[in-house]
């Protein structure tokens, strides 16, 4: 039961990062998340301080809060201050990170979290934290009710604003012209990530929640002809992550989210492969520019 | 040279405009006639492209202002359509030729609906008229340069608007799409649409426009290609920039100074009409 | 004051270890990472460190040795994949660099983690000390550790030294430096050779995850202040030592403070002091230009105005009321007030009770406003023809901003002209 639970929560935060990364990748916004991901972590180190407790949900939902603000500096630095976008980028998480593990140091026993928790989460201890009625009826963990609240709250928005979201993330300019808020839905989107990431944390941590946010996206995109089959992809490699990181942790006596996103690279590895394979025998050219784009040093 | 029309489809007034406080656009002001084709000509950098996407509202002007039809832009916006840089998308997204088209269905009233019948129906006859029915469910990203330039010009038939605002549309382009896409532009004109199209070469502008705005970041000229076309106007729009202006452009931005004080950013029109 | 005497005094040779280890460590660090700064690179730097957590723990897991240097070649060896893979995979599909940089860092650092329990678990070995790569280990410094930060900083620097010309070329203008014949790629391999050992050295302060702003934060600080690469590097490299010396200190006072996070919240307050207070690129700078901007704008206008008034009536002896100087132009009530106190401070205005009249040294100064408006008037309706309606608001601006050199020019290209667009004469 509880190997079933771990897998089911996994899935879960899974499946809401896969279906959020797809358009955090599309808008090429990735390292915003993975900047996200780290931030947050004095608002929940401070929502614990404040609340006593890991599942409240206003604050939770205080510390998503900072991820949103994240964004919000991030991009003031841009503006204000004309900086580049990757050095923006890594001031803002790299400081509030810094904070967050200040805090938790100095306040070591009023907080239940300790510096590994934030790395790589607490995923085995998912099903030993349940939500009881007041009978002792156990209903499962509760972090499984959490994550899965967050989840169906991600296929709402992506249901209800589909037009809206897909029409920001391919043509900005476009969406701004027949009237469109694209500062609104950015918005909206941003702190649906953050929330995410929020809930995610306690399991999977913050980096390793990068690695759900990215991945699966990422080998979806590579397999996929339109969006529609890029989200039901990116849902399936989130799901075999889980499973595969489960059962990848057991042999190796590791750590479950280290083995998710081990195995994340393991599935995106093959798509990459298989993309390759697959676009050499049918002969589609694939257009690019990519002329200046250069990531080494 | 400023000729100005009768019942003019857009007004440029007094538009000064800048990118990280620098002046782009200084003083801007002319109007275009209504059922023409016009063109945005001027050498690089000139800022063309930020004068439509000031047109569109995609930038805050630091004074001046634009009317389209004699009204705002939020009044009119449903018959405005803008045509974006091809550049500026990126092209590996995963969408077909048919889901870009009906981008031009959307509307701020039903983004949060299906798109109706009849919407299907205009979307289908763009992607007739410029010759792409039979890529719709294509994937973008395998398309030529000429055939994403049609995806985005059937995205703004599919609008139904009465003026086109193109960000150089022929760039990129092979010769006989750049044909079929003139012809079209011609077939809308005769439709009594106006289309608005920023370009850069010189050479095909007398051929394909009948109206031509002439632009260094300051306009040179306004009107009929046969008055606008003189070899004095030409050398002047193309003959460099004025020493001057670039260098007090620069003293702006380095010293963080308004570019306009703020009696006069909302002035609309000639000021207080004071002269000193 | 007892601890910071004992503390400077480096009486304790652990203080002398740590500090001394993390200030080399900070300071080879933020050199290196002015050339990720410039070129752009911040983030694949991140990448890298989270990257190097897998080789660290093979390098253990082939050697079951912890030895620095065995780690250290691990750490390189996992650093170099990462950075090759991220170029790979960007060049190979049509995923963005930012997808394949979130990519390699969080599947690196995932493996990692993997590796480490694993280790842990199957008690193969005594890890212990491997995991303090993860939040850096600053506090536990050896002499030996220390031995090694320094020869790798001083290696660091001297190959900087040795390669400055090349290196800023490459980050300033790469196509340019291969049309001179540079090789490019080689100099790459050294520049990004150096910045993995940076970053492999500089985990061991302050832990992957933060390594990032131990390598950008300097950089961006340091931007504010200068332009020149040469005193880039130099503030950075002291701001980054500093910030070594800073956590250091703190974590000695304060023995359960974590030293890295520390070395980092420092580097931070340097950041945004300096992008606030810079004088140059600073926002508080700016904001004060701005003022003076206006308060020029201001001062100027209303010298103006008493000029009008003056040519109206045919004398600049006469006084006028404020109530004149509103009706003339709509100045802010308030505004004017503050305005003709600067004036009469500068004694470039008379004051009585019946108003003000411009002073013999104010006269001059509202005779150059008026003339640099109806110069500016001029040129806008001379050369870019614009109708004689239009040119006012522009006029109005740009007159408070032509320096003496660009008036000269003005004249010169007008040809001293004497009437302006509205026939109004230009008094020079």
């Amino acid at each position: 039961m509880a190997a079933l639970y771990i897998i089911l929560t996994a899935s879960v935060i899974a499946i809401s990062c896969g279906l959020l990364g797809s358009f955090l990748i599309l808008r090429k916004m990735a390292l915003v998340g993975d900047a996200i991901s780290h931030a947050v972590l004095p608002g929940i180190v401070l929502a614990f301080l404040i609340s006593g407790s890991r599942d409240n949900i206003p604050m939770l939902i205080g510390a998503a809060v900072l991820g949103v603000i994240t964004t919000l500096i991030i991009e003031m630095l841009q503006k204000k201050a004309g900086m580049q976008e990757d050095a923006s980028i890594g001031i803002t998480f790299t400081w509030l990170f810094a904070l967050g593990v200040i805090l938790i140091t100095s306040y070591t026993g009023q907080v239940d979290l300790d510096q590994e928790c934030v790395l790589y989460g607490e995923i085995a201890y998912v099903p030993l934290d349940t939500f009881n009625l007041s009978n002792g009826l156990s209903l499962g963990p509760r972090a499984l009710w959490i994550s899965g609240s967050v989840l169906l709250l991600i296929i709402a928005f992506i249901l209800k604003g589909y037009k809206g979201l897909v029409l920001t993330t391919f043509n900005k300019d476009y969406a701004a012209s027949i009237g469109i808020s694209t500062a609104f839905w950015q918005l909206a989107f941003m702190s649906l990530v953050s929330l995410t990431t929020v809930v995610s944390f306690e399991s999977v941590g913050a980096i390793l929640v990068v690695a759900l946010l990215v991945a699966p996206p990422a080998a979806a995109y590579l397999l996929s002809q339109n969006l529609k089959k890029m989200l039901w992809l990116s849902t399936l490699f989130g799901i075999l992550t889980a499973v595969g990181g489960y059962y990848l942790a057991l042999v190796l006596d590791g750590s479950i989210a280290g083995a998710m996103a081990t195995f994340a690279g393991v599935l995106f590895a093959g798509a990459w492969g298989w993309s390759k394979l697959t676009s050499k025998h049918s002969g589609t050219i694939p257009v690019t520019d990519k002329k200046n784009i250069s990531t080494f040093f | 040279m400023d000729i100005r029309p009768d019942c003019p489809a857009i007004e440029v007034h007094n538009l000064t405009a800048s990118y990280n406080r620098k002046p782009v656009l200084w003083d801007v002001d002319f109007a275009l006639p209504q059922g023409k084709l016009v063109g945005i000509v001027g050498p690089n950098g000139s800022g063309k492209t930020t004068l439509l996407r000031n047109m569109m509202g995609l930038m805050k002007p630091d004074s001046g202002y634009v009317n389209l039809f004699g009204k705002s832009l939020d009044e009119v916006r449903e018959k405005v359509s803008y045509v974006p840089q091809r550049e500026t998308v990126d092209w590996d997204f995963p969408a077909s030729v048919m889901d870009v088209v009906e981008m031009g269905r959307y509307r701020k009233g039903n983004l949060f609906k299906r798109l109706s019948k009849q919407d299907k129906i205009l979307c289908t006859e763009a992607l007739e008229k410029v010759g792409l029915l039979d890529l719709a469910k294509r994937q973008i990203s395998q398309l030529s340069g000429g055939q994403q330039q049609r995806v985005f010009l059937a995205r703004s038939l599919a609008q139904q608007a009465d003026l086109y605002l193109m960000d150089e549309p022929f760039v990129g382009v092979d010769a006989a799409t750049e044909e079929s896409i003139l012809a079209l532009l011609t077939q809308m004109k005769s439709e009594g649409k106006t289309v608005v199209i920023v370009h850069h070469d010189l050479q095909t502008a007398y051929e394909y426009f009948d109206w031509i705005v002439l632009l260094n970041t300051r306009l040179v000229a306004s009107g009929e290609k046969e008055k606008v076309f003189t070899p004095q106007l030409l050398q002047e729009a193309y003959g460099g920039r004025l020493t001057v202006l670039s260098r007090i452009g620069d003293l702006m931005a380095k010293q963080d100074f308004p570019l306009r004080e703020k009696e006069f950013k909302e002035a609309k029109g000639t000021g207080d009409g004071k002269t000193y | 004051m007892e601890k910071l005497i004992e503390f400077i005094s480096f009486s304790n040779p652990n203080v002398r270890f740590v500090t001394l280890g993390t200030m080399f460590i900070g300071m080879s660090a933020a050199t290196v990472g002015c050339f990720a700064f410039l070129r752009k690179r911040a983030l694949v730097g991140d990448a890298i460190a989270h990257a190097i957590l897998p080789g660290i723990a093979l390098a253990f897991m082939l050697t079951q040795s912890k030895s620095p240097w065995v780690l250290m070649g691990g750490a390189l060896v996992a650093g170099w994949l990462a950075m090759f893979l991220i170029e790979a995979i960007t060049k190979n599909s049509k995923l963005k660099p930012d997808t394949a940089i979130g990519l390699i860092l969080s599947v690196f650092f995932g493996l990692g983690i993997l590796m480490l329990t694993s280790i842990q678990h199957s008690g193969a070995g005594n890890q212990a000390g491997l995991d303090q790569f993860l939040f850096g280990k600053a506090a536990a410094i050896t002499p030996s550790d220390l031995k090694i930060y320094i020869a790798v900083g001083l290696v660091l620097l001297a190959l900087i030294f040795l390669f400055f010309k090349e290196f800023k070329l490459l980050s300033f203008n790469p196509d340019f430096a291969s049309i001179l014949g540079l090789p490019v790629k080689r100099l790459r391999f050294v520049l990004s050779s150096i910045t993995v050992l940076a970053i492999a050295t500089g985990i061991q302060a302050v832990g992957v995850v933060l390594m990032a702003a131990l390598l950008i934060t300097p950089a961006v600080a340091a931007r504010a202040w200068t332009s020149s690469l040469k005193i880039l590097l130099i503030i950075a490299g002291l701001f980054g030592a500093f910030s070594g010396l800073v956590g250091s200190y703190i974590s000695f006072t304060a023995p359960q403070m974590p030293t890295g996070p520390w070395i980092v919240m420092s580097l931070s307050a340097i950041a945004i002091f300096s992008i606030l207070f810079s004088p140059q690129r600073g926002l508080v700078a700016k904001i004060f230009r701005q003022r003076q901007n206006r308060q020029k704008i201001l001062t100027e206008n209303i010298l103006k105005a008493l000029y009008h008034l003056g040519e109206n009536q045919k004398s600049q002896q006469n006084y006028f009321s404020k109530k004149q100087l509103l009706n003339h132009r709509k100045f802010d009530a308030a505004e004017l007030n503050k305005g003709l106190k600067i004036l009469a401070k500068k004694l470039w205005l008379i004051e009585r009770e019946t108003g003000y009249k411009l002073s013999q040294t104010g006269l001059p100064e509202a005779q150059r406003i008026v003339r640099l408006h109806r110069l500016w008037e001029m040129y806008l309706s001379e050369r870019m023809r614009l109708k004689a309606d239009h040119i006012h608001p522009n006029a109005e601006t740009i007159e408070h901003i032509i320096s003496p050199e660009i008036e000269h020019q003005l004249l010169h290209e007008l040809d001293y002209p004497e009437l302006d667009p509205h026939q109004k004469p230009i008094p020079y």
